[in-house]
């Protein structure tokens, strides 16, 4: 289809009738296949809501019944029977207080490797580079091993540790983009009136670089609200977080789906609600250094 | 990048020393310990003491083991298919969209939706769609006159919907990634290249593509670190089945330590995870550093 289409826009230019004929449907083309790709996008995720409002019956049936009245049962279960109040805190603490430290750290380390020269620099930022790329599934076996040992297994702290490491270089990169910009002759103004350099990060950095912190956090706080397989081998029945929550409504009978829909809506609603309110601002986050360089 | 010294002596240390200290025992610290661990037979659940040392025992194991290389094949597949199909797709959606028009905002928008819910989410998601009985795929298959289909429960069928998961989900990424980059482009060298007569399709072979290799190369290997790396989906929605056919590396690593319970072959089986994400990434940043040095 893409092709087809180029091959229509070539003729654009020229201005006889039946180029502008072309023009008109090649525009009108565009808006169908803009249609269609929302169509695709939201479909799916408009299944999903209106799924968790359906009840048993209106679920198992062939034909998609598009029309029907909602109920709220899936919701009642779930948010009452099953804990989901107290996994959610647990997701809501991890991430909110990993995403805090990841911040705090990870701006630390950007300040020091964008603004000094130190022996071992060149070391940090490839091996930050390189962290990055090691999958969960490599430390899983390990993580569980040792958190098992100093017994920070089965606890939210030892879950928030590796979140923080894992979102760490990320972290690291997007803030080192927004440090860099920054002009250097704020910070030699800072020196001059006689401030350190903790005060000019705190009083000066961090300030300034408000929005690469929004971006990262953002970022942050969605990998450890989303994360699933370091979560479901180091938590239990108390402390487990919501993704990890949902494999209750996976049984070997059959999944639930009305009640597995609603959970799921309630994971998804926070990156729904921040596409909506943040969209310009997770584009910059997702574009970040590797469009700008 | 403007490097400055503002300050000297040990003040730099202090600043880093925290991150490094947190990678060093939640990456570093647990990436070494996975190579001690591939060392030992050791049952999940018993004490560390009952673990025994086996020396090379495990990799002759997994070199021998149809599972492990059934694996490997079946993440290659996957992240070949749909990181090739999620950059052509979203090359040709960047080019069409190019130029602004009204209800692009809304459309980018649903776009990153995707992106952001979580991986176990789009699983449960498409799960619902792909099932057998009640799912809308196979009532489109239906209304337009095909066959229903097990489509998770079928060797030959399960990979595939995954894959189509993984371009549903993924493929706005790279638009998103390809449509900044457009836009970032210089205007010169296309103004020329139309004022000279070039036609649509040359001025994107010749001028545009050229100019985004970069961001193409970026994109490619941030998405193939990431394929590599999911297996939310597959245990969500099919849990590696039907007969392996969409166990990924991840998963397999997964079930052989918490599943069969043998944490020393299932390090021995992440070590070949973290080799081949090791290579390919220098492989691909090899191939791609003509294209990056330009940027």
């Amino acid at each position: 289809m893409a092709l087809g289409n180029l091959a229509s826009q070539k003729t654009l230019r020229g201005g006889s009738r039946v180029t502008l004929f072309r023009r008109k449907s090649w525009k009108a083309g565009k808006y169908f296949l803009v249609f269609f790709l929302a169509f695709v996008y939201l479909i799916p995720i408009i299944i999903l809501v209106q799924t968790s409002f359906k009840t048993q019956v209106q679920i198992f049936t062939k034909v998609p019944t598009w029309i029907f009245v909602p109920t709220l049962e899936n919701y009642r279960t779930v948010l009452l029977e099953q804990g989901f109040v107290r996994f959610m805190l647990n997701s809501l603490e991890v991430g909110l207080i990993a995403t805090f430290f990841t911040l705090l750290i990870g701006g630390f380390a950007a300040y020091g490797l964008v603004r000094f020269r130190f022996r071992g620099q060149g070391v940090i930022s490839f091996g930050t580079l390189l962290l990055r790329m090691i999958p969960p599934a490599v430390l899983v076996v390990p993580i569980y091993v040792l958190w098992s040992h100093f017994g920070l297994a089965d606890t939210r702290t030892g879950l928030m540790i590796v979140y923080i490491g894992l979102n760490l270089p990320f972290t690291i990169w997007v803030l080192i983009s927004f440090i860099s910009e920054i002009p250097v002759e704020l910070e030699e103004a800072a020196v001059v009136d006689g401030c350190g350099p903790w005060k000019i990060f705190f009083k000066v950095i961090l300030p300034l670089i408000k929005p690469g912190l929004a971006a990262a956090s953002i970022f942050t706080f969605r990998i450890s609200w989303n994360e699933f397989i370091i979560a479901l081998v180091l938590t239990n029945r108390i402390t487990r977080t919501l993704p990890v929550a949902t494999t209750i409504y996976l049984t070997d009978i059959g999944v639930q789906w009305g009640n597995i829909t609603a959970m799921g809506t309630l994971i998804a609603l926070p990156a729904i609600i921040f596409t909506f309110l943040a969209a310009k601002q997770l584009i910059a986050g997702l574009t970040a250094g590797a469009v700008k360089g | 990048m403007a490097q400055q010294k503002l300050f000297k002596g040990i003040t730099p240390y202090f600043f880093v020393a925290p991150a490094v200290f947190v990678l060093a025992f939640t990456c570093l610290y647990p990436v070494m310990k996975g190579f001690e661990l591939s060392f030992y037979d050791w049952k999940l659940g018993t004490p560390m003491a009952s673990r025994q040392y086996v020396g090379w025992e495990n990799f002759a194991w997994a070199w021998r083991d149809p599972a492990l290389f059934n694996s490997i094949r079946v993440t290659l597949i996957f992240t070949a298919c749909a990181v090739t199909a999620e950059l052509f797709l979203g090359l040709a959606l960047a080019f069409l969209l190019e130029k602004g028009m009204r209800g692009i905002a809304i459309l980018r928008t649903a776009f990153i939706i995707p992106i952001m819910i979580a991986p176990v989410v789009v699983g449960l998601i498409w799960r619902y769609l792909f099932d057998a009985n009640f799912g809308l795929i196979n009532y489109l298959v239906q209304l337009v006159g095909f066959e229903p289909k097990i489509w998770l429960g079928t060797p030959g069928l399960a990979l595939p919907a995954i894959i189509i998961t993984d371009i549903w989900q993924w493929t706005p990424f790279m638009f998103i990634l390809f449509l900044a980059g457009l836009q970032s482009l210089p205007r010169d060298p296309v103004e020329a290249a139309e004022v000279d007569g070039a036609t649509t399709w040359q001025v994107i072979r010749q001028v545009k593509l050229p100019l985004l290799a970069p961001v193409i190369w970026v994109a490619i290997i941030l998405r193939v670190i990431d394929a590599f790396r999911s297996l939310e989906t597959m245990f969500i929605m099919t849990f590696g089945g039907p007969a392996r056919e969409t166990e990924v590396l991840s998963l397999n690593i997964y079930k052989t330590a918490f599943l069969s319970q043998r944490l020393g072959l299932a390090s021995v089986n992440a070590i070949f995870l973290l080799a081949f994400i090791l290579l390919l990434s220098l492989g691909f940043l090899m191939i791609a550093r003509p294209a990056l040095a330009k940027k």
